[in-house]
């Protein structure tokens, strides 16, 4: 039975239906005083001097639903970005049991209405070969293996779902270590060994140095293909590029936030007759806050060019959406800004996404939430996963 | 269409170079109207003179961006979507920010109500230079009681002043809220008009003048039908929500959904779709789920869909450290692209700096320079600041690539000449770029002193450290 409230709240609900605007009065099952019915009309019959206007208006407009159809606009694409294998099986003349391929887009990532992209994005995660200094919300993920590379590697492939490692050979730096490049490929032979995934393997960023440990990496991993990061225009690129050659490897070209630097330097690794599938390009990622705008705006450019047909920018894209730990926000106790524990990792996964949708293809991380997160959206995107949401219902139903 | 050339946009001027408008001449109106500095009824003759009424017409026909721009509330908090003419950030600015709504619901105690409107609109960030704010409450009657809606749209009307998105698919309910002419007249927008409701939703848009949500879930030919309806019974000001599935394929239905609409307004000049784009990340709290799980995944969905053009957003979560995420991707993706990376390197000076004034060094990287310039200057620091060409670099990027290094600094240091300025000899170097305290010490023989990791803490560390202590 109805409560008199419910009967009051349905009746006037239908009385506005009458008077307020439109449609027919239907009254059913009403019990009202008639006080209650006076206290009532009195607001709507006033409402109800000012619509007849409205009413009519309306009248003379659409009473049926315009008919309409919908074909999507759609791009033809002359280019295609190339598809790139990063780490060899067994087969293929390396120890990896699994490879990750990336690249081979024919449309914008994720527009799938267009064209289908053959590969998800890619995620890397950071070890490094030294004990550095970490934010504390990173820190506290793998404090109990920051002494061994090896380990930590194993940290991210096994407990984080690292889909590949990033080895850091920052100990090489003349500035920090300076460690001999021998000692230093112990860590490359020993991250080979503790995981099967794909590895990347960078330098310090020391000029001088990074042609000379790249090099040696490249040996130490002849076969596995695994990614050199990276070559400048201001180092030795030539002696990189030769080792990669000579020891099936893909090479990270790269630029400082500049569309046509980073086409120069491609064509230059290409003249050296490395070929297409064997360059990453890395056009510099700035962080959420700190320029992300202008790597969302790089990465755009450099994916839309690649596929309306410029062969020196048709290679597949990496982002560090790790330097989002440099920006203040993702590290600094401020209580305003809620937690640190969970702004940070979230600083790094919306640099993250957002670089997804602009258009790189691998990406390096600190924080396993990312990874997490990266890839559940990335699925997603290429259409797995069921959606049972009512969406209509958010009105009434949001928890 | 191609974009209109000057010479489109001056045929309808009057072309008698009056000067009323503050432009010596039409063809210098007509080339900031094509930068949107000016709108077509900012020259007064075109709207005076009834003789240029289809000059008038005609003109703003022209020069109207391909995706309508919707005004919600009126005032100083009222919030303009859409307006957008590209698909791509860098082919020129985006126009109008995406808004940002965050919910709150009509069973929701009146207490609660209040408080979540203030928090709402106490949601206020400054970073670099600019305020990062929300924009609107978006009141849901999730009762479904028409008298319920009206008290709670009465309650966030007086608790907060940001415009307010009136949510039900029950025009009775909406009704109700818009009795009250304090509502009415203050332009919220309405959500939403269906296939089965939008006789009542039209009705009510255009007698309180209210921009409306169309809403089609199922696919766009649908949405489309709805709008050119919506349109053709005489409501113009229309926002366009496709639905918002926030996981698994419906996700990508939903991003594909975006980019085919704003394609089709902008490449296909498709008048059934050229509207403001609406996303509800707020759909992510639908199967419950608990903070911070949920807001973290709200807050990603919502950074996806606003790289996919969504013009405005409706959140649930009010966490700060989401807001936070959010309000800055807006920042950087609103941004001018040609705002340049750099800015010039050389001397800067804060407060009236003396002899026996800090000297600090930072990189030209705009956003690295005005982060560090506007906390000096906050802090109230008296220094120098050395800016070092690093290519426009940031001092991590720029330490690793090599180009923030000792030679660069001694140049500067020569350059500026700031050993005339000063007596002592102490450079102090962000943290970040620690390692090259010995390189620099060795080739310009001043002393180096590791600042602090970022410069929010500059004054913290000058008063530790400044001025030195004599030995």
């Amino acid at each position: 039975m109805k409560s008199k409230e419910d009967s009051v709240n349905e009746f006037i609900k239908k009385m506005m239906n009458l008077l307020q605007d439109f449609g027919e009065i239907e009254i059913e099952n009403v019990e009202l005083t008639t006080e209650e019915l006076r206290l009532m009309i009195q607001p709507v019959v006033q409402a109800a001097a000012r619509r007849s206007e409205v009413v009519q208006k309306v009248e003379e407009k659409p009473l049926e639903l315009v008919k309409a159809t919908f074909t999507p606009y759609l791009e033809k694409f002359s280019g295609q970005i190339v598809e790139i294998q990063i780490g060899a099986t067994k087969s293929e003349g390396g120890t990896r049991g699994k490879v990750v391929k990336i690249g081979g887009e024919r449309t914008m990532p994720f527009y799938s209405f267009e064209a289908s992209n053959p590969n998800k994005p890619a995620f890397a995660m950071d070890v490094f070969d030294m004990p550095i200094s970490l934010t504390k919300p990173v820190k506290q993920m793998v404090e109990d293996v920051m002494y061994d590379p090896a380990e930590w590697a194993k940290k991210c492939v096994n407990k984080y779902g690292a889909q590949i490692v990033s080895l850091n050979l920052v100990s090489t730096d003349p500035l920090l270590e300076d460690r001999p490049i021998q000692q230093a490929m112990k860590n490359v032979e020993n991250v080979l060994q503790a995981v099967d995934v794909p590895i990347i393997i960078g330098g310090s960023g020391n000029p001088q140095k990074d042609p000379l440990v790249l090099s040696a990496a490249a040996e130490v991993a002849h076969g596995e293909k695994v990614i050199l990061n990276s070559v400048t225009v201001d180092m030795d690129y030539k002696k990189v590029v030769k080792a990669a050659k000579e020891h099936g490897h893909t090479v990270v070209s790269f630029t400082p936030m500049d569309v046509n630097n980073q086409k120069r330097l491609n064509r230059l690794l290409l003249d050296e007759g490395l070929p297409k599938n064997q360059i990453i390009q890395d056009p510099t990622t700035a962080a959420l806050g700190y320029g992300l705008e202008y790597a969302f705006s790089l990465e755009e450019r450099i994916k839309l060019a690649g596929l309306m047909g410029d062969e020196d920018l048709q290679m597949p894209i990496l982002a560090a959406a790790s330097n989002a730990w440099g920006a203040r926000e993702s590290w600094m106790k401020v209580d305003e800004w809620g937690p640190r524990e969970i702004r940070g990792p979230l600083w790094e996964t919306v640099t993250c996404v957002s670089l997804m949708m602009a258009g790189a293809d691998l990406f390096m991380i600190s924080h396993p939430a990312t990874v997490r997160v990266a890839k559940k959206l990335a699925d997603s995107l290429f259409g797995e996963g069921s959606c049972e949401q009512k969406v209509e219902s958010w009105v009434t139903s949001l928890k | 269409m191609a974009k209109p050339t000057l010479l489109d946009v001056y045929k309808f001027l009057p072309q008698t170079n009056c000067g009323e408008c503050g432009e010596v001449n039409c063809m210098s109106f007509a080339s900031k109207l094509l930068e949107r500095k000016y709108k077509p009824t900012d020259c007064p003759p075109l709207v005076k003179d009834e003789k240029y009424k289809d000059k008038l017409q005609a003109l703003n026909k022209l020069v109207s961006p391909p995706v309508r721009a919707v005004v919600i509330g009126n005032g100083s908090k009222a919030v303009t979507i859409g307006g957008k003419e590209v698909l791509y950030r860098h082919e020129l600015t985006l126009h109008n920010p995406t808004a940002l709504a965050v919910d709150v619901s009509d069973l929701d105690a009146p207490e609660t109500i209040e408080d979540r409107c203030k928090k709402i609109e106490g949601f206020k960030i400054v970073r670099i230079g600019d305020e990062l704010k929300l924009n609107l409450v978006a009141v849901r009657a999730a009762s479904g009681d028409p008298n319920r809606f009206e008290k709670a749209v009465e309650i966030v009307k007086k608790s907060c002043s940001y415009p307010m998105i009136l949510c039900s698919f029950d025009p009775t309910v909406l009704a109700a809220a818009l009795r009250k002419p304090e509502v009415a007249d203050s332009r919220p927008l309405l959500y939403a008009a269906t296939k089965d409701n939008w006789r009542e939703m039209v009705v009510l848009a255009k007698k309180y003048n209210c921009p409306l949500v169309a809403f089609a879930q199922d696919n766009l030919a649908d949405l489309k039908s709805l709008t050119l309806t919506i349109k053709k019974a005489g409501v113009e000001d229309i926002v366009l929500d496709p639905g918002s599935y926030t996981e698994g394929s419906g996700l990508k239905e939903t991003l594909n959904k975006f980019v085919m609409v704003r394609r089709a307004a902008i490449k296909a000049e498709d008048e059934g779709l050229g509207y403001p784009i609406l996303g509800v990340p707020a759909v992510t709290w639908l199967d419950g789920g608990e903070d911070p799980v949920k807001t973290y995944e709200e807050t990603y969905i919502a950074a996806v869909m606003m790289a996919r053009s969504a013009d405005i957003l409706i959140l649930h979560t009010l966490q700060p450290y989401a807001l936070l995420a959010l309000t800055t991707l807006r920042q950087n993706i609103y941004s001018d692209p040609r705002k340049p990376v750099a800015v010039e390197p050389g001397l800067r000076t804060f407060g009236q700096p003396t002899e026996e004034s800090p000297v600090l060094v930072t990189t030209n990287f705009a956003l690295t320079y005005y982060t560090v310039a506007n906390d000096i200057e906050a802090q109230g620091n008296t220094c120098y600041l050395l800016v070092a060409n690093t290519g426009g670099l940031a001092v991590e990027c720029s330490v690793a690539g090599g180009q923030f290094n000792a030679s660069v600094v001694k140049s500067l240091l020569d350059d500026t000449k700031i050993g005339d300025k000063v007596k002592h000899r102490k450079l102090i170097i962000p943290q970040l770029a620690a390692r090259l305290k010995g390189d620099i010490e060795d080739t310009t023989q001043w002393e180096v002193i590791v600042g602090p990791r970022d410069s929010s803490q500059i004054r913290d560390f000058l008063n530790k450290i400044w001025p030195p202590q004599k030995n």
